[in-house]
């Protein structure tokens, strides 16, 4: 009887294990705010942010996050002195809060980013500009996410 | 390892000009589970830089969230006729150049 019993247990135990790994790979890791603006303040330090001058090219709603267009675009002269060193461009609810950092100078002439990336859920998208005398301008943007890219199974 | 690169053939000197590329990488996250629950290792571009003829124009530092197979569009004045250089850089020594020409008037 106790060996039946012990043998209950350890079936029941496995099935509970083996009932637990979908619900772990399925819960989506997150980036929370905080995080967001940890990575945020690694770029910009102490600087003040203001909104606008930044562009952001993104569908307010997509299907599939794998692969999502993005354009960001700063209105810039894009001349010797007055130029954008970098765009930064951060979101909200992926795993990692970093999407890409691109850096231009004068000779780029004109600030426009294209890009393609992957967002894991319906979240934020901010993108931030550097300009030449060091300020920085930012824009977010609202994204409606259907089906989740990151974090699925690989099969 | 193959990349498509779009650059104009021919510009006039100061005009801005185009630039896109595509190269074809997994662009592994780092954060897929197997069926089992084993964690996929994480394999991305990281970098990817232009030059024009030698002196660097753009470069990016790409992250996880940037699609399977990296596409970038940005600009640049053509002044001189020359080459484009491109260069990725990722995990596991991943590396891949391409060029491409351009002749300006």
């Amino acid at each position: 009887m106790p060996a039946t019993r012990r043998q209950f247990l350890s079936l029941a135990g496995s099935v509970t294990v083996a009932g637990t790994i979908p619900i772990v790979t399925m819960r989506p890791l997150e980036a929370t705010p905080a995080m967001l603006s940890t990575a945020i303040r690694n770029v910009v330090g102490e600087a003040s942010i203001r909104n606008g001058k930044v562009k952001l090219d993104i569908p307010p709603l997509v299907e599939n996050g794998n692969t999502v267009p993005m354009t960001v675009s700063v209105a810039s002269p894009m001349t010797a002195t007055d130029y954008v060193k970098s765009i930064h461009v951060f979101n909200e609810k992926n795993p990692q809060p970093n999407i890409g950092n691109f850096y231009l100078n004068p000779a780029s002439g004109r600030a426009q980013v294209s890009t393609r990336i992957r967002l894991a859920d319906t979240q934020k998208v901010v993108a931030i500009a550097r300009l030449s005398d060091d300020t920085f301008w930012q824009v977010a943007a609202d994204v409606v996410v259907t089906l989740a890219a990151c974090t699925e199974e690989v099969n | 390892m193959a990349a498509l690169i779009n650059v104009p053939a021919e510009a006039r000197r100061g005009d801005v000009i185009e630039i896109r590329t595509l190269t074809s990488h997994i662009m592994e996250t780092g954060f897929r589970h197997t069926m089992d629950g084993a964690l996929v290792p994480r394999d991305i571009i990281t970098s990817f830089t232009c030059r024009y003829n030698g002196t660097e124009i753009f470069r990016a530092d790409l992250f996880p969230a940037i699609a399977a197979n990296p596409y970038l569009s940005f600009f640049t004045v053509a002044n001189e006729s020359g080459k484009f250089e491109f260069e990725w850089i990722g995990d596991n020594g991943y590396s891949s150049t391409a060029s491409a020409s351009i002749t300006v008037e």
